[in-house]
């Protein structure tokens, strides 16, 4: 099996302890301005795992999302707190890495049922994602199956997610407003001052 | 003279390149990774870019909130009007084959996912924004001393 050994496993290994290594720094940091930047690097570097795992659209999705408009908008919420977090107790250490290990051994427990990387027979890629494969060529002809099943197949599911997005940008909307009336605003309190 | 003149001259050549890089990932979305949600986050970050280094006012100009607040809704709009579409011209909601005549190259398939994508890129580059200018109004501009 030596000579079939997936070089690309190493960029894998690389990047994970990239992001185990930017994580510890994140919890360890002081300083909100470098946490934000470091979660932007964090997400920089999931997509570049999904790029080496084939999930290129997620990849896309992550990166733009992930690391430049969650950046910024956690840079917006920071500027309106204090620039240092809070020292936090010790005791609440220990209660949050008893949380993080026993999520962990879980997942590390559940490993073992996890199906191959690729393996063809995994339930995601037999049923029906088979069937997705088989007939986009026919009936949908487009290329980039994902955007099939996205927009033709799953067109309902999509137009929920629109829909979605829609009611959290209207919530936004209806709770901060747009920040037009600003400056206004601004004035209205000088002169009560 | 203005500060920040590197990020400034570079961010006024890549901002175009990041919209039409945006529309791009839209419009060949069927042949290649992405559609209209990474399509409309790219563009909206351009607007972010551009907010960020030329200041917020600066993009309530270029994008009025009026055009994000009637962006949102009309990017679902125009996603269910595809249906209604589809619906009147006799066959079953999102069923993009009736748009065009053409069955044998699946046109109508073509036409219909890239309208919809149309109207996810519509809604999210807004929402995007609107959460944004939300935020952005509220918060103070980033002192010097912290560049």
């Amino acid at each position: 099996m030596m000579d079939g050994f997936d070089w690309t496993q190493l960029l894998d290994f690389a990047l994970m302890a990239m992001l185990l290594a930017v994580g510890i720094a994140i919890v360890r940091l002081r300083n909100l301005f470098a946490a934000v930047m470091l979660m932007g690097v964090y997400s920089l570097l999931s997509a570049a795992w999904f790029v080496t795992l084939d999930a290129v659209d997620v990849a896309f999705t992550e990166a733009a999302v992930g690391a430049g408009i969650s950046t910024v908008l956690m840079l917006g919420a920071m500027l309106l707190t204090a620039r240092e977090a809070e020292p936090v107790k010790a005791g609440r250490h220990w209660a949050a890495l008893v949380v993080v290990l026993a999520t962990g051994a879980a997942l590390f427990y559940a490993i073992g049922d996890m199906p191959a990387y690729g393996d063809p027979n995994s339930p995601a890629n037999a049923y029906v994602g088979l069937d997705y494969l088989i007939r986009t060529p026919q009936e949908i002809a487009v290329p980039n199956v994902v955007t099939a099943v996205l927009a033709s197949y799953r067109g309902f599911d999509t137009l929920g997610e629109t829909v979605v997005i829609f009611a959290a940008g209207l919530g936004v909307m209806l709770l901060l407003g747009l920040g037009g009336r600003k400056p206004r605003r601004d004035t209205e309190e000088e002169d009560e001052a | 003279m203005s500060p920040h003149l590197v990020l400034r001259v570079v961010s006024k050549l890549l901002i175009p390149i990041i919209v039409v890089f945006g529309f791009y990932v839209h419009f060949h979305g069927d042949y290649s990774p992405g559609g209209g949600f990474q399509a409309g986050v790219i563009i909206a970050s351009a607007v972010i870019l551009y907010a960020l280094i030329f200041g917020v006012e600066a993009a309530r100009n270029a994008v009025p909130p009026l055009v994000v607040r009637i962006g949102a809704a009309l990017g679902v709009l125009i996603y269910g009007g595809v249906g209604v579409a589809t619906l009147i011209m006799g066959e079953n909601y999102l069923d993009y084959d009736v748009l065009h005549p053409d069955q044998a190259h699946h046109t109508g398939q073509h036409i219909g996912i890239l309208l919809v994508e149309l109207g996810v890129l519509t809604t999210v580059f807004s929402v995007m924004l609107a959460i944004f200018y939300a935020f952005a109004g509220r918060a103070p501009d980033i002192p010097e001393e912290e560049w």
